[in-house]
């Protein structure tokens, strides 16, 4: 069975790593906090100025001046601190974050990704994300395989503007979790039930599958 | 000692005219200059660029000013929570142009610091990146980015002084420490205003001197965009 959201960010927090900076983008992305790995410490960052972020405020006790990039209320951890735009881009920019995950479009499969602008329709702006892909070493997408209409976000090349060039490492889908390499999206992991053959329907770019693919473990 | 206090709203937007160009701190609706925007409003100038993260959402913010038509043009990284400006920006009656955050963030600090421009790697290969100068680094793309020129920028900090001294709270911090730096005219206001030397100078985020005027806010709405809260067990 394909993975919901939470599985997918269940899949994700298996990469992270103890003493890992980590910056989590809107949506999908988000979740993975709620699945960190017992026995390591990692710490959130969120680009509109914190370090150390926590879960969501109790009722009642929500603070206006306490907000992540989501524009969430939030709270802060033992050894949180605070800074200003400039100071957080010098993190990112400066590769002080170890991983960042976000969503995406689009991904292609040379590494390209698209997730900020649909010509003629919605209107949001990049954010901080084009910041993000730039600079980060590690970069994993979180994404759902296919958009609403059915059609695979995994592409030869993205269609709508990009976001950055050549830069997603790894992508964990609903379906799959797979590489970005030199000849194409490399199939590590099968979400539990789902066959190689799903995927490949679902994959427009090139996917390369070698010997038996396990499936994903998740608990 | 230098006192930058002035006594109200209207004497700290003085000068303020049609067609400036104006930085606004804030992320969302977190520490933004709420005092100043509503003055700004009741001045009526127009034809305003104004620099800042976000677009305020439709009654809040600086969406105040795009439903009087006060804006001719917003420089901006992320817009998405105002369906005003997206109806305004996709008619072509204001003009908009979005930037990655950390440039954005960049622009306003190179400006305050006197460093004309500097290279970036973010928009790299995107429609950012064009018409812009690419110059490769340690065999990375970069692209050549330019100080913002601003005739005023206004912040809102927690605690001030009456030197202009600055201490903003948690992560209502944002953009307003490099924008206080890159305003000719910086205009701060603060929650809680107090003499000189009440202060500790350990604790300054922004030193006086980038700020012209400050003034304590007569109210401080700070609205809630995304109210997230977890049930106490």
């Amino acid at each position: 069975m394909a993975l919901d959201k939470n599985g997918i960010a269940q899949r994700i927090a298996q990469e992270l790593q103890d003493g890992w900076y980590v910056n989590l983008g809107i949506g999908i992305p988000t979740l993975v906090a709620n699945y960190i790995p017992e026995g390591i410490s990692v710490e959130f960052q969120s680009e509109n100025g914190v370090l150390g972020m926590g879960p969501f405020p109790f009722e009642g006790d929500e603070d206006a001046d306490l907000i992540n990039a989501g524009k969430q209320t939030i709270t802060t951890m033992p050894g949180a601190v605070f800074f200003d735009s400039a100071t957080s881009f010098a993190m990112i920019r400066g590769q002080h974050v170890q991983l960042t995950v976000l969503g995406a479009m689009e991904v292609a499969q040379n590494g390209d990704i698209a997730n900020w602008k649909i010509p003629g329709k919605m209107v949001k702006g990049m954010g901080g994300a084009m910041d993000l892909v730039a600079s980060a070493e590690n970069i994993i997408v979180a994404m759902m395989h296919t958009n609403k209409a059915g059609e695979s976000k995994l592409l030869e090349s993205c269609t709508l503007p990009l976001t950055g060039v050549g830069c997603v490492k790894k992508v964990v889908t609903n379906l799959a979790v797979l590489e970005v390499t030199e000849q194409g999206f490399k199939l590590l992991e099968r979400a539990p039930g789902v066959t190689v053959e799903e995927i490949k329907a679902a994959t427009a770019g090139t996917l390369i599958v070698e010997g038996d693919i396990p499936e994903m473990q998740l608990d | 000692m230098i006192n930058k206090v002035v006594n109200s709203v209207d004497e700290a937007i003085e000068g303020v005219h049609d067609n400036m160009t104006f930085m606004l701190g804030g992320f969302g609706l977190c520490g933004i200059p709420e005092n100043s925007i509503t003055a700004l409003q009741k001045s009526g100038i127009t034809g305003l660029t104004c620099i800042s993260n976000n677009a305020g959402v439709d009654d809040f913010g600086l969406g105040l000013l795009l439903q009087t038509r006060q804006i001719k043009k917003m420089i901006s990284s992320y817009v998405g929570e105002n369906d005003l400006f997206e109806k305004q920006m996709l008619s072509g009656e204001l003009e908009v142009e979005l930037i990655p955050q950390g440039t954005l963030a960049e622009r306003c600090r190179a400006a305050g610091a006197g460093v004309p421009a500097f290279y970036t790697p973010a928009g790299y290969g995107t429609e950012v990146a064009e018409g812009k100068e690419v110059r490769e680094f340690n065999g990375k793309p970069h692209i050549l980015e330019h100080a913002f020129d601003a005739d005023f920028a206004f912040v809102k900090a927690w605690k001030g002084d009456t030197a202009g001294n600055l201490i903003f709270k948690a992560t209502a911090k944002n953009f307003n420490p490099m924008m206080a730096m890159a305003g000719k005219i910086t205009v701060a206001e603060v929650e809680e205003l107090v003499p000189a030397g009440e202060l500790d100078p350990n604790e300054i985020h922004t030193p006086g001197i980038f700020v012209q005027r400050i003034f304590q806010g007569e109210k401080f709405e700070k609205r809630i965009e995304q109210r997230t809260v977890r049930p106490r067990a």
